[in-house]
């Protein structure tokens, strides 16, 4: 787990990589718990998210699980690889980023790193 | 209900499996490897199961063939002791109340498999429809089971027992095999040809406290061979590929084998019918359901309970679906409520699709089993 990331309740990892820009992916915790993951649909380019908004989802083998956007803003990239290689989720999750979105005006509340491993502990 | 624990539950937490509550029985959905690798290895190579928690029942009497053959859609008069064959069994309305497997092991003795979730509602069944000279009796808290699935699960079973003693033929058992390996005191096995993946493949079944000395020596012996532990996650993906029946899913209370496309069980020629058998056939001929094979042709996964659409349509809904490790595309069943060359020319058309979460996803007619081994 990277220490510099923030992790919403809903099991993203959240990197702001430019003040109002961020990559969003999935938390080990959340690849690990679902398994072998198999599909993935990701928003399209230029669509206008908002904060808790269901943009997408990750499939296993045995279940899907909604992606939900932890920011408002617009997603300017997504991570096509996966679309191929979902798999790449489980091998790095937190290099196999899924989207990023720009222009962000809100966001749910983010945990640190002590404080989202207690979240998934107090879960799990 | 109390979760109970197979005999192998301390084994399965040890090597990382992933529990879970399944018909009241705490047992591994995945190991470590994943689904995707224990599929493959039992595809490829082999993989073992804990099928602990499926139920056993034994019937003894002279009565017990005429009343199997009663309350079973299938026929046993000609089953020989040392076979078994696979059944549904009904209700009177021609709904299901389990799918099973009965074995021949005495003139008059019978060895019934069934699925840990019905077990109590088969006992209940069973007991209200045999005769009163049939003694039943439960030996499921007796009795662990392993399935030994795969192309190397022969080569395994040869290093674990004599090789002459093992069954040689699909749905054929040996009872008192004794098996053992690297010199260990040998557990005393009843070993059938038989599973649940499409693959070559043996069940054994053992008393139960000799359970986890048979499944260390079963991963000991398979260690070089490819064997790998395997959770009820591939067991599931590996059953749909092969086209076999999950109770709950293709068969239930609601659906009748013959819409679950399985007449080749059903045997209405019998002399004096069985439990369910005019009953069905009425219900087929007025209000035709047919199970048919779905591929999907989108990007997606369908998977149960999702409705089948033919344009606008609803003309079904689906009972199973999941990724197909072998076949690399998602597959599903379902159950329609049209004629099935509509949906077969729907299929053609490319009007078909299944709603996925609001999703219409494109899906295609296909032949069961998805997979057959080659």
């Amino acid at each position: 787990m990277s220490s510099n990331l923030k992790y919403s309740k809903t099991h993203e990892w959240v990197d702001f990589i430019a003040p109002n820009r961020v990559r969003i992916g999935l938390s080990d915790y959340a690849q690990e718990s679902m398994g072998d993951l198999v599909f993935v649909t990701l928003p399209e380019v230029g669509q206008e998210v908002s904060v808790g908004d269901v943009i997408g989802d990750v499939e296993s083998v045995k279940a899907v699980s909604d992606l939900y956007s932890p920011v408002s803003g617009v997603v300017v990239a997504v991570n096509e690889d996966l679309e191929d290689q979902p798999e790449l989720i489980n091998e790095e999750p937190y290099s196999a980023w899924l989207f990023e979105i720009d222009q962000v005006t809100d966001q749910v509340e983010l945990l640190d790193q002590a404080a989202y491993e207690a979240f998934c502990e107090e879960e799990g | 209900m109390e979760t109970k624990k197979t005999p192998l539950y301390n084994r399965h937490v040890e090597l990382g499996g992933k529990i879970v509550d399944f018909a009241g029985y705490l047992l591994p959905i995945q190991y470590p490897a994943g689904i995707l690798a224990e599929h493959r290895a039992v595809r490829e190579a082999a993989g073992v199961f804990d099928v602990s928690h499926m139920g056993e029942v034994i019937l003894n009497g002279p009565n017990a063939l005429a009343d199997l053959n009663r309350i079973m859609a299938n026929d046993f008069s000609k089953l020989r002791i040392g076979r078994m064959r696979y059944t549904p069994m009904c209700y009177d309305d021609g709904g299901t109340v389990d799918d099973l497997v009965v074995a021949r092991l005495s003139e008059d003795g019978w060895f019934l498999v069934v699925n840990a979730s019905n077990k109590d509602k088969d006992l209940a069944w069973i007991k209200e429809h045999i005769s009163p000279d049939t003694e039943l009796s439960d030996v499921s808290e007796h009795i662990g089971v392993l399935a030994l699935q795969g192309p190397n699960s022969q080569a395994i079973m040869e290093r674990l027992a004599d090789a002459t003693l093992l069954p040689t033929g699909l749905f054929r058992f040996s009872s008192g095999v004794e098996v053992s390996f690297d010199g260990a005191e040998p557990v005393t096995c009843m070993i059938s040809q038989s599973g649940y993946t499409g693959e070559h493949g043996y069940e054994l079944y053992c008393p139960i406290e000799d359970t986890v000395r048979l499944w260390d020596m079963v991963l000991a012996a398979g260690e070089d061979l490819g064997l790998i532990p395997c959770g009820l996650g591939a067991r599931d993906t590996l059953r749909l590929e092969a086209g076999l029946p999950l109770y709950g899913h293709e068969l239930s209370a609601d659906i009748t084998p013959l819409e679950a496309g399985l007449s080749w069980t059903i045997r209405f020629d019998k002399e004096k019918g069985f439990i369910g058998a005019t009953a069905m056939q009425e219900r087929y001929t007025a209000e035709p359901r047919n199970l048919v094979a779905l591929k999907v042709s989108g990007r997606g996964i369908v998977r149960p309970e999702q409705n089948l659409l033919i344009g606008d349509t609803q003309v079904g809904f689906t009972l199973s679906g999941t990724m197909s490790p072998t076949l690399g595309y998602a597959i599903a069943t379902a159950l329609v409520t049209v004629p099935v060359a509509e949906v077969e020319q729907a299929s053609a058309d490319g009007t078909l699709a299944v709603d996925v979460r609001g999703r219409r996803i494109a899906v295609e007619v296909t032949e069961l089993p998805f997979y057959k081994r080659g």
